[in-house]
Parts: C-alpha cells; sequence; structure tokens
C-alpha cells in the first residue's frame, strides 16, 4: 500500500491505495465522488474522463499513484461556485444533450476541454474530439449542438426542438 | 489486475536501476496500452517503473542534423502540438486514439508495444527513425521485428526516438471502426535519397516496408506510379473486420492517397 | 408559439440536474456497510460436460467469505422464461432448465459457472482463477440452420431437439398464401440476415443483495427497467421469497434497450448469496463480462417472398425466418419472434394475405431477447428491403409502389391479427419527400461523383405496435404476465403532488414528462410534482419499460389516478363553495363554480382533505390519494417515413451517412424536446446496426466482438445532425392522452433506410448488387462490389 495525495476540486485529497488502484476507483471508492463513471475496461467509452493538471484523461487507464501531486477535476466540481451549472452543463440541458446520464460526466470534461484548446469548435471538430466518449442514447445530435452553444455560437439552425 | 507496485523515478539511470532489480518489472509509460492489458490480467509485473516523471525524456526538439527528436516519454498530444518541423509526424500524432489518450500515451510506449496496428511504428520505419535507448540506437530498420515484438532486451527504456525529416510524407490511416487503431495505415516518406513506405496494421508480421512500391515512388512520386502493383492478401490479417486480400487492396488505396496528400 | 408548461411544451428535464453535476445515484454508486463482492467464474468454451470443480484453493485465498457452485443451488428454483409460445402444430414450445449456476453443463461462454464472494473484488477475482474446472469440451452448435439437422449436436440433451418451436401465422392463411403465389405477376425473394447485436447500455449492469436477518427481509439494488418484474420472477419462481419480504430498487439506471428488462442469474445470485453470507454482496459487471453476460438482440436469418399482380398491388406475402434464443430462454425471448415481429408483417401496406414461419433454434451461444425495437426492426426491415427489391426490378420509383399500396382507412384489421386504430402514411411520406429535399438529389449525386463517391438514396416506412397489450390477449398468446400499468397519485396537504409510477425511467425523462401531464390536468406549475419510480418499496406494481410502453401504459395509468383525485377534489370543492359538484370548474390551479365569481385554490382544497375541519365527512374520506390501474385495449400503432442518403467511397467500400430525415407519427406529443432526443437515439443505433455493429461468433462458439475492440459501436463522428419531425399527428384513439410512444421509432425505421441507400449507390454505378448484409462495413460493401 501507498500513500498518495492530490487536489481534487481544489481540495487536498490522500489515501493509502495499491499499485493497482485506478484513479477511477480512488475517485469513486476513496473519495466518494462517484460522478466518475466506468463504462468499459479497454479505455474507449470515456465516461470516466477527468482532468488531471489541466488534461482531459482517462482515470479508468491511470493508476492513482500517477495522479501524485496533480491537481484532478471531476464533473462534481464544474458547477459553478453558488452551486448552479456551468456554461457547458447548462448547454447539456438546454439543448437536452443526455438522456440516462452514464456517458454525460465524461462529456462535460471532455467538452471542458476541447472547448479550453478550441474556443469555437466546428461541428467537424467536436465530433472528432468526442471520438473518445461513446454515448449510447442520444445519437450524439445534442451533444454536439450543446458543446458549440456552450461555445456561444449560434446553434438555431441545427434541426430539432 | 494482479497487484503491483510502482515506483516513479526522476532520472533515466534510476528507472534502469529498478528495472534491473527484478525481471519482473516492467517499464510504464502513458499506460494506455498497459493498463488495459492488466486489467485483463494479461500481464503479471510485480513492479512498474513510471518514466513519465523523468524530464530528459521529456519533450520535442531539434537536432544539429535538422532531425526531430522525442523524448521517450512524450506524449502523442505533445508530439502533436510541437513536432511541427515535420508536419506528417505531428499530423500522424494527433490521430492517434482520442483526445485523452493522446494526453497519455507516450511515443516510446507505443514504440516499445509494437501493437501490429499501432500508427507509430509505420511513422518511425516510413521516416528511418532511430530509437535511442539507455544503452544504444536501434535503427527502425532493425527495430521491428513482428507483432508486439522488437529489438528491445529487457530492462532497455526507449529515452528518445530522432526523426530525419523528409521533403515530403503524409500517414494516410484507415480505421477499423471499433477500435479506432489502423485497419491498415501507410506512412509515405520522400527523401532526397529515395522514398520509404510503412504499413502497418496489415500483415501478420506487424509493421513492414512495401519496397516495390518505394522503387516505383522513388523513381516517379506520384500517386499513378502505384499502379500496377499489389501486395499478397495470403500474409495478410483476415478478421472479422476485413480480410487479407481487402487489407491488401487497401495498402494500395492508400499509398496512393498518402502520396497524393504528401507535403 | 410553442408552450411553456404543460403538455406540448419542451419541458427542461428536471433530472439533468443531478447528471449533470455528477449527483446520480446509479446502482454501482451504492455501497453497504459491510458488502462482499462476488466475482463470476464464467465457462470460456461454449460447450462441455462439467467433470469436476476443485473450489478447496480457492475458498482457502485471503478475504474469501464463501466459493458457490451450481451444487449449492441444487433446492434453488431456475430462471424462468415469461412466455410460452404454442407451436404451429398446437404443441408449446420447449423450454429448458436455465440454472443460476451451470449444473452439469456449460452452453455458452459467459455462462456462470462458479462464484467467489470476498472482502475485495480483486480478491474475489483471484481467488476464481484459483478454482480448477475440469470440463469435457462438446461440439459447439452455432449455426441455426446446421442445428436442427438430424443428429446435430443437442444444446440441450433432454429436449428432443434444438428446435425450440415451429411457429406458423397465421397458419389457416396459409394455403391461400401458396395459391397467391401461384397467381402472381411478379414475385420478389430475398434471402437476409438481421445481426445479432449487443444492447450496450453505457452502464453495465450491477447487482447488490442485502438482508435483514432480524425481519428476513431481501434487497436487490439492480440495473433493471422494472423492478417489480424482477421481484415477481425472483421472488415467486427462483427464491421463494414472498413479494413482502423482497424489495427491489432501481435506482438511476444507464440505459436499457430492453437488455435491462430480463432477470439474471446474477440478481438471483446476490440476493441468495446476501442471507448465506450474512452480508451484501455486490457484482459489478465489467464491460468484458456484459459481452457474455447480458442478453444479446436480433440474430434472424430469414426469406421474404413478396407476390404482386400485374399492377403491381401487392397479393401476398410469405417469410420463413430462423431466430436464434441462445443457449436458455432469457425472460421474453420467444414472443420477440413471434408476437412482436409475425404481427406486423403487414407494415404499411394492404396486403391481403400473409404467412410467417418462424423456427426458433437454441445454439451455443448467449441468450438472445429484446433489443430496442424487438421483432419490429426485424419485421421492418426484410419487409421495406423486399419492397425497395421489388421497386427496382419492376422498374417502378420505390416511392410510389409504397403509396400505392398504402393503408388508407383507418381502423384497419390486418391479416397478421391486429387493429391499426390510426395513421396517416401518405401524410408522413409527404412530410419525408419535403424534408429529404428529394429533388434536390440529383444534383448532390452529380456533386458527389465529381469527388469520386457514388451517392445513393433509401426511403423505407415502418409502422410498430407499442405499448403491448391487453393482458387478457395476451394472455392467449403464452405471456405469463399482465401487461397493464399502475400509478399512485398522492396530494400533499399544501398542494404538492407525488405520482408513483410503475414505470421505469432510464433516460426517457419520465420525471419530466410525466410531470408535464399532471401540471396540465390540473393547472398547476410542474415543480409542484415530483414522480417517484423505480423501488417496489414506495411504487405499485408495475410491469416497467419496455416496449415504447411508459406513457402510453403507464401515462394512461397516472392519468387515470389523477381524474380520480380531481373527481375527489370537486366534491371536496363543492362542500367549500357550497355549490352543486356538477357545477365546479377546475382551471388553472382553481376550482370555481360554472357562471360566478366564486372559487378556491387548489391548495384550499388539498389542505380540507388534511386538515377535514369543514368537510363532507359523511360523504368521502378525508385525504387525497389515488391508485389507477391502466390495461390498454389495443396496442397503440406510431409509423412514419425515414430517408437517408450516403456516399460510398468505391475504393475503399466504406459508408458515410450524409443525410437523415426522419418524419414520425407518434399521435399526440407531450414534450417535443424529450420525443426528438429518443427518434435520434433510436436512429443512431439503427445506423449503428446498419452499418457497424456486429456480435459475430466463430464456428466453436466463440465470441469474436467481446469488447469495443473489435464491436463497433457508432461515435460522434460516424453520425450526422439528423432532420427529425412529428408534426404529422394522428393520435391514438384508445388511451386518453391520444399518445403512441416513441422509443423505439428510430431503431425500427433506420436500418432498412440506409441499407436500401447503399444498394441504391451501387447500382448507380451499374453494380449487379441487390443486397448487402448488415453491417455494412467497408470491406463487406468492397467485397460486393467485388464480388
Amino acid at each position: 500500500m501507498a500513500q498518495v495525495s492530490m487536489t481534487v476540486n481544489g481540495k487536498a485529497a490522500s489515501g493509502e491505495v495499491e499499485g493497482r488502484t485506478l484513479l477511477s476507483s480512488f475517485l469513486r471508492d476513496e473519495l466518494m465522488l462517484t460522478g466518475t463513471h466506468v463504462g468499459c475496461d479497454t479505455s474507449q467509452c470515456g465516461a470516466c474522463v477527468v482532468h488531471v493538471d489541466g488534461q482531459a484523461v482517462k482515470s479508468c487507464t491511470m493508476l492513482a499513484v500517477e495522479a501524485e501531486g496533480a491537481e484532478v477535476a471531476t464533473i462534481e466540481g464544474q458547477a459553478n461556485a453558488d452551486g448552479s451549472l456551468n456554461v457547458i452543463q447548462q448547454a447539456f440541458q438546454d439543448h437536452h444533450g443526455l438522456q440516462c446520464g452514464f456517458c454525460t460526466p465524461g462529456m462535460v470534461m471532455s467538452a471542458a476541454a476541447l472547448l479550453k484548446d478550441n474556443p469555437k469548435p466546428s461541428e467537424t471538430e467536436v465530433r472528432e474530439y468526442l471520438e473518445g466518449n461513446i454515448c449510447r442514447c442520444t445519437g450524439y445530435h445534442n451533444i454536439v449542438k450543446a458543446i458549440m452553444a456552450a461555445s456561444g455560437q449560434d446553434v438555431s439552425a441545427i434541426a430539432a426542438e | 489486475m494482479y497487484n503491483f507496485d510502482v515506483v516513479r523515478p526522476s532520472r533515466i539511470a534510476d528507472a534502469v536501476k529498478e528495472l534491473s532489480d527484478s525481471t519482473e518489472s516492467q517499464p510504464l509509460g502513458g499506460g494506455q496500452t498497459l493498463i488495459p492489458t492488466l486489467k485483463q490480467r494479461l500481464a503479471s509485473p510485480e513492479k512498474l517503473v513510471s518514466v513519465a516523471g523523468i524530464d530528459e525524456m521529456q519533450g520535442v526538439c531539434k537536432g544539429d542534423d535538422g532531425s526531430v527528436c522525442i523524448g521517450g516519454a512524450t506524449t502523442h498530444a505533445t508530439v502533436a502540438a510541437e513536432a511541427g518541423n515535420y508536419p506528417a509526424l505531428a499530423a500522424t500524432a494527433s490521430h492517434i486514439g482520442d483526445p485523452a489518450v493522446r494526453n497519455r500515451g507516450t511515443i516510446g510506449g507505443s514504440l516499445a508495444n509494437n501493437d501490429p496496428s499501432a500508427c507509430y511504428p509505420a511513422a518511425a520505419l516510413a521516416s528511418g527513425a532511430t530509437i535511442k535507448t539507455n544503452t544504444r540506437e536501434i535503427a527502425a530498420d532493425d527495430y521491428f521485428q513482428g507483432m508486439f515484438t522488437t529489438a528491445l532486451d529487457e530492462g532497455e527504456i526507449i529515452t528518445e526516438v530522432r526523426f530525419p525529416v523528409p521533403e515530403k510524407a503524409n500517414y494516410q490511416k484507415f480505421v477499423q471502426p471499433a477500435s479506432r487503431f489502423a485497419l491498415v495505415g501507410v506512412f509515405v516518406a520522400k527523401y532526397a535519397d529515395g522514398v520509404r513506405v510503412a504499413i502497418t496494421g496489415a500483415s501478420n508480421d506487424g509493421v513492414f516496408r512495401w519496397t516495390e512500391a518505394e522503387a516505383a515512388l522513388s523513381s516517379n512520386f506520384s500517386a499513378d506510379a502505384i499502379d500496377g502493383l499489389s501486395l499478397s492478401g495470403d500474409d495478410m490479417i483476415s478478421d472479422l473486420h476485413g480480410t487479407g486480400d481487402y487489407r491488401a487492396h487497401l495498402c494500395g488505396v492508400m499509398t496512393k492517397r498518402a502520396v497524393a496528400a504528401a507535403v | 408559439m410553442p408552450k411553456d408548461g404543460g403538455i406540448g411544451a419542451s419541458s427542461k428535464r428536471r433530472e439533468d440536474i443531478r447528471f449533470l453535476t455528477g449527483e446520480g445515484n446509479y446502482t454501482d454508486d451504492i455501497n453497504l456497510r459491510g458488502q462482499a463482492y462476488v466475482h463470476f467464474l464464467r465457462s470460456d468454451i461454449a460447450h462441455g460436460t462439467i467433470k469436476s470443480i476443485d473450489t478447496a484453493a480457492a475458498a482457502g485465498m485471503p478475504g474469501v467469505v464463501r466459493v458457490f457452485t451450481g451444487t449449492d443451488f441444487e433446492g434453488v428454483g431456475t430462471i424462468p422464461c415469461g412466455w410460452q409460445v404454442t407451436d404451429r402444430h398446437g404443441e408449446v414450445m420447449q423450454e429448458p432448465a436455465h440454472p443460476i449456476l451451470a449444473q452439469g453443463k456449460v452452453r455458452h461462454v459467459g455462462e456462470p459457472v462458479a462464484a467467489v464472494v470476498a472482502d475485495s473484488p480483486e480478491q474475489a477475482r483471484d481467488a476464481a482463477e484459483a478454482i480448477v474446472l475440469d470440463i469435457d469440451e462438446l461440439p459447439a452448435v452455432v449455426d441455426m440452420k446446421d442445428a436442427l439437422k438430424d443428429g446435430a449436436t443437442k444444446v440441450h440433451d433432454d429436449l428432443n431437439n434444438n428446435l425450440c418451436y415451429d411457429w406458423g401465422f397465421v397458419e389457416e392463411n396459409k394455403d391461400a398464401v401458396t395459391k397467391a403465389f401461384e397467381d402472381a405477376a411478379h414475385v420478389t425473394s430475398l434471402e437476409l440476415v438481421n445481426n445479432r447485436l449487443v444492447a450496450n447500455p453505457m452502464e453495465p449492469r450491477v447487482a447488490v443483495g442485502d438482508y435483514a436477518r432480524g425481519t428476513d427481509e431481501s434487497t436487490l439494488y439492480t440495473t433493471s427497467q422494472n423492478p417489480h418484474v424482477i421481484r415477481l420472477l425472483m421472488g415467486a419462481f427462483v427464491l421463494g421469497i414472498p413479494e413482502h419480504k423482497l424489495r427491489v430498487v432501481a435506482p438511476d439506471v444507464g440505459g436499457g434497450f430492453g437488455t435491462k428488462i430480463f432477470h439474471y442469474q446474477e440478481e438471483a445470485f446476490c440476493t441468495f448469496a446476501a442471507k448465506a453470507c450474512n452480508r451484501p454482496v455486490k457484482w459489478t459487471s465489467s464491460r468484458s463480462e456484459a459481452f457474455i453476460s447480458d442478453a444479446h438482440g436480433r440474430d434472424h436469418v430469414t426469406k421474404i417472398e413478396l407476390a404482386l399482380d400485374a399492377d403491381n398491388n401487392f397479393t401476398a406475402l410469405r417469410t420463413e425466418t430462423h431466430a436464434n434464443m441462445g443457449a436458455y430462454l432469457s425472460t421474453f425471448a420467444p414472443s420477440v419472434p413471434t408476437w412482436l415481429h409475425g404481427t406486423l408483417m403487414a407494415g404499411n401496406y394492404k396486403t391481403p394475405l400473409i404467412y410467417v414461419n418462424v423456427k426458433a433454434v437454441f445454439t451455443n451461444t448467449v441468450p438472445v431477447d429484446a433489443y430496442r425495437g424487438a421483432g419490429r426492426p426485424e419485421a421492418t426491415f426484410q419487409l421495406e428491403r423486399v419492397v425497395d427489391k421489388a421497386a427496382r426490378e419492376l422498374g417502378v420509383d420505390p416511392i410510389a409502389l409504397r403509396r400505392q399500396n398504402f393503408i388508407t382507412e383507418f381502423p384497419y384489421a390486418t391479416p397478421v391479427a391486429v387493429e391499426y386504430d390510426t395513421g396517416d402514411y401518405h401524410g408522413t411520406m409527404d412530410k419525408l419527400e419535403e424534408m429529404g429535399d428529394f429533388s434536390g438529389f440529383a444534383a448532390r449525386r452529380a456533386e458527389s461523383e465529381k469527388n469520386g463517391k457514388l451517392r445513393g438514396l433509401g426511403v423505407n416506412c415502418y409502422i410498430e405496435a407499442c405499448g403491448i397489450a391487453p393482458s387478457n390477449l395476451v394472455g392467449q398468446l403464452g405471456a405469463r404476465a399482465g401487461l397493464y400499468e399502475s400509478a399512485t397519485v398522492r396530494v400533499n396537504a399544501t398542494g404538492g403532488l407525488v405520482v408513483m409510477t410503475g414505470s421505469h425511467s432510464h433516460g426517457q425523462g419520465h420525471e419530466t414528462s410525466f410531470a408535464q401531464v399532471v401540471a396540465e390536468m390540473i393547472g398547476i406549475d410542474e415543480n409542484m410534482i415530483e414522480i417517484v419510480h423505480g423501488d417496489t418499496a414506495n411504487t405499485p406494481m408495475g410491469m416497467g419499460t419496455y416496449g415504447s410502453r411508459s406513457i402510453a401504459v403507464g401515462g394512461s395509468a397516472m392519468v387515470r389516478a389523477t381524474e380520480k383525485i380531481i373527481n375527489k377534489a370537486k366534491k371536496i370543492a363543492s362542500h367549500l363553495l357550497e355549490a352543486s359538484e356538477a357545477d365546479i370548474e377546475l382551471k388553472d390551479g382553481a376550482f370555481s363554480v360554472a357562471g360566478t365569481d366564486k372559487s378556491v385554490a387548489w391548495g384550499d382544497v388539498t389542505l380540507a382533505a388534511y386538515v377535514p375541519h369543514n368537510y363532507p365527512l359523511e360523504d368521502i374520506e378525508p385525504g387525497l390519494e389515488e391508485t389507477a390501474f391502466y390495461d390498454p385495449s389495443n396496442f397503440t400503432y406510431p409509423s412514419g417515413a425515414y430517408a437517408c442518403e450516403v456516399e460510398v467511397d468505391p475504393d475503399t467500400g466504406k459508408v458515410t451517412i450524409e443525410r437523415f430525415a426522419a418524419a414520425d407519427d407518434f399521435g399526440n406529443i407531450i414534450n417535443p424536446m424529450i420525443v426528438t432526443g429518443q427518434v435520434h437515439g433510436g436512429i443512431a443505433q439503427g445506423i449503428g446496426q446498419a452499418l457497424l455493429e456486429n456480435c459475430a461468433y466463430d464456428d466453436n462458439g466463440q465470441l469474436l466482438s467481446a469488447s469495443y475492440m473489435d464491436y463497433a459501436m457508432p461515435r460522434a463522428d460516424d453520425l450526422p445532425m439528423f432532420s427529425v419531425d412529428h408534426s404529422s399527428q394522428t393520435p391514438c384513439t384508445h388511451n386518453p392522452l391520444g399518445v403512441k410512444g416513441c422509443g423505439e421509432a428510430g431503431a425500427i425505421g433506420s436500418p432498412p433506410a440506409v441499407v436500401n441507400a447503399v444498394v441504391d449507390a451501387l447500382q448507380s454505378a451499374g453494380k449487379d448488387v441487390t443486397h448487402v448484409d448488415m453491417p455494412l462495413s467497408p470491406d463487406r460493401v468492397w467485397a460486393a462490389m467485388n464480388g
């Protein structure tokens, strides 16, 4: 067992982990931050995406000890300080960018990483960026629309209520 | 996963020492292939030696001979962003896996694993890259020795990969629709002394050079030069996603597209 | 102007807040004090006789609580099947026992053979690896037609053969159909495969069993679409726990698509083991495990023939289908290729004579059951493919051929036993033609050809049946359950309501849309209404959510219960207003006396119900809570027309979807935003089936597509934006909301449009290709072009 310490959503967090403990397990089982989900075991679905030192990573494919000393951001820390939804979260609700909600935390975290690097992505850029985030419910239409709307683009021409 | 210890040295020498302490230890790059493999319990190392914290294995720089030198622990995202001197290489890195995978996965990890469908082996082989380890330098032509097999010895770490910059190059990946690895990926690089063509995803022997295409393209660097050339599907991978013949066909198509797109 | 609340408003989903902030409560988020973890040792061979299972070493491993094998379940029931089909000779289907852990034989890769309960998941897995399993391998039965040959290896030694049933429908029509084919001016026939799929909700299945020794009560937390059904099946048929001692909770569930309807061994195991070990027992499926333990979908092999007269009128239809059941009968498996498939074969057309034959076959593969659409996609695909092929053979416009044969008068009794209450097939096709800009197709094709690509346009129609019902009919057809729904509406003293529904939301947004209905009925704000679902302890008996039944059946039950509430509230209001009950009107949350300005607010009435100081106690009871059960009198019949435009890269065979339009008729719509989202998701799954998804076994019964490395899930860059319309509305005539259901339409309507489009593209290049089996992956399309 090893001691691991990191900052999660701005707060110091530490715990005892095995070498094999995944960052996703540490977040879910040790810190009880169950918003980060695990949907596959081949590093493809992206439900587990969190930010480590500002970069999107798949927390199910990173060991907890590899995050020693890192700044980790999860879905639980995304809302505004007053608890209201942030711009991306609000756009997902406004444009019905989620159904069952299981892939949603990873989608929101990926979207945040995309918009940090590319503040006004095209539809194609959004779709390509989401290559590592699988959604089974929405057909992605409204996810793409929500992310473009969150970037301040006018999405009224994109079909659907 | 079976349990293991993780050490995180900050110098190459320390990493080498950690690896030599025990035969059941293994280097850990970004873990984007190794961790899923461990999850399936297909490997059981006692110790993982993370190279992510070794500064001397990080980053992209320009060599004295103009080559692009990439530290072995450099992520795909960093190569995509910083290997602008070799645009085809940066473009290749920018399409490996997905964004989150590119933020973790490393060039050293990819080349050490030598997955038969990975992108970097094609780039390294077509570029005639030099794989630098803690003990030696290995020419790409000697490095790749069949799927998941390389010239690396136990405990040897890829510290840097040096890519001579070609006049023109391009990588065309036709993705396997599920894994998004290359069903066939063709990297074409035109150097002053000839053209090199390396193909990943297709062969049962892993990445390989298509020498007939190289010869044809060296005398006439145009897509038409490939007309009439073909590879046999007999030794190609045949699976759910395509027969050997289909892959052989795609080798030609993707080679032509790479030549046409080469800049 | 769009409404901003109530029926017809695109109200934002209230459940989104918790999902977007990481505050959802999925089953894997539930951890009970002292819980242990189970790891299942699953067979890695498809068919074999178990010689021995040595668990001694495993039992001694660190952290191990107990190791279970099949012998621990000898006194326990087996997993029941919820539907019994009677075959064309009047015999009931062959129904093998389905043990919780393998008994004597293993019959598919992934079948659980032993289970280790330990303090941690890793310890459980470590110990499972230490179990020594000796299995004598037998030949695997994989191909359905081979399985039916004389002398074929039997999946179940105690059955006569591998034929579950041989179903004919309508058997009495058979000779007339034969005659019609003899008299036909033209016959089009087609053999095709409806590819096997894996549902793949993003949340893998999870079960947590708990047992309270002091009260002898068991609780199961599970990823289910229908917790009451699980309680009934598991309690009554497997573990022998009466319903008042068994609570089943399905909290937030991350998608279902059918595969979370069924009662699975892992649920029964965790419930059983929690009692046996006196500790909560948790199982969390990995994705790899899901591929070999979640029921698969589709997997039909069909020959379909269409007879036409000299004027191109459809005169008869005949099909022969082999439907894969897998190794055991999953909960509703027998109903899918029969009553959910044969009854839909008329489609949108007035074909007078239809005969459907289905042979259901046991194989050494994972059980197959309902997946989004369940039987209806299979019916639609074959019908719309053969109609398209007929149009091409006859040289007529595929849309015109369809229109010529459309059913136009309703109600319409089909020759396959169902009666469509409403529909307007020309209406949805008109809408589709407008949306699809078909007149611009030639120019778009020319543009594609300039870029070296082939462009194709495919169109199809669909009809489906939702809200499977009524109970007395489905009982005659073999259902071992009723198919009603129930709701309890509890009004609190201060006027807020709680609706407890037997429907279950796992992405459909019931918490929002159900509240809209009640808000509309009473005239109060949606936020005064809470929708509670998913827990047998606090909702009335329910049949859950599948078959697009929630709003049509569950919503109707809620309407009926709310009507009872309103009727009682009117009695109270009439007392308070000292007016005749007949004169009381409810509008905008207030009761008034017709023709006067006297009124009393909703909240004053509800308060009176609970503080009955001024109250007609001699006539009515205090309180305001009502329950209703609703058993529909018929299915509902959504319909529509879909169009797909593809580009095919002739060099690689890769197909890209360039445009996709869907014109649906769902009857009345409660929340257009949610309905559109349901269609989007359905289309994505339909395109996934058509182009990407392929659950494939090799000859030894090994699953080749056993992870996302080989099973291609549609991703964002595989799909375009969709053009979706549901303005064509012919309300259902027999339920109170006039609603039809929208959950499955997209998955039913889209695969034939895609395949029709690809065939159109290939034929435009002069290729003699009349069909390509799904998925139309690049290698298959390339092979078809170069075959």
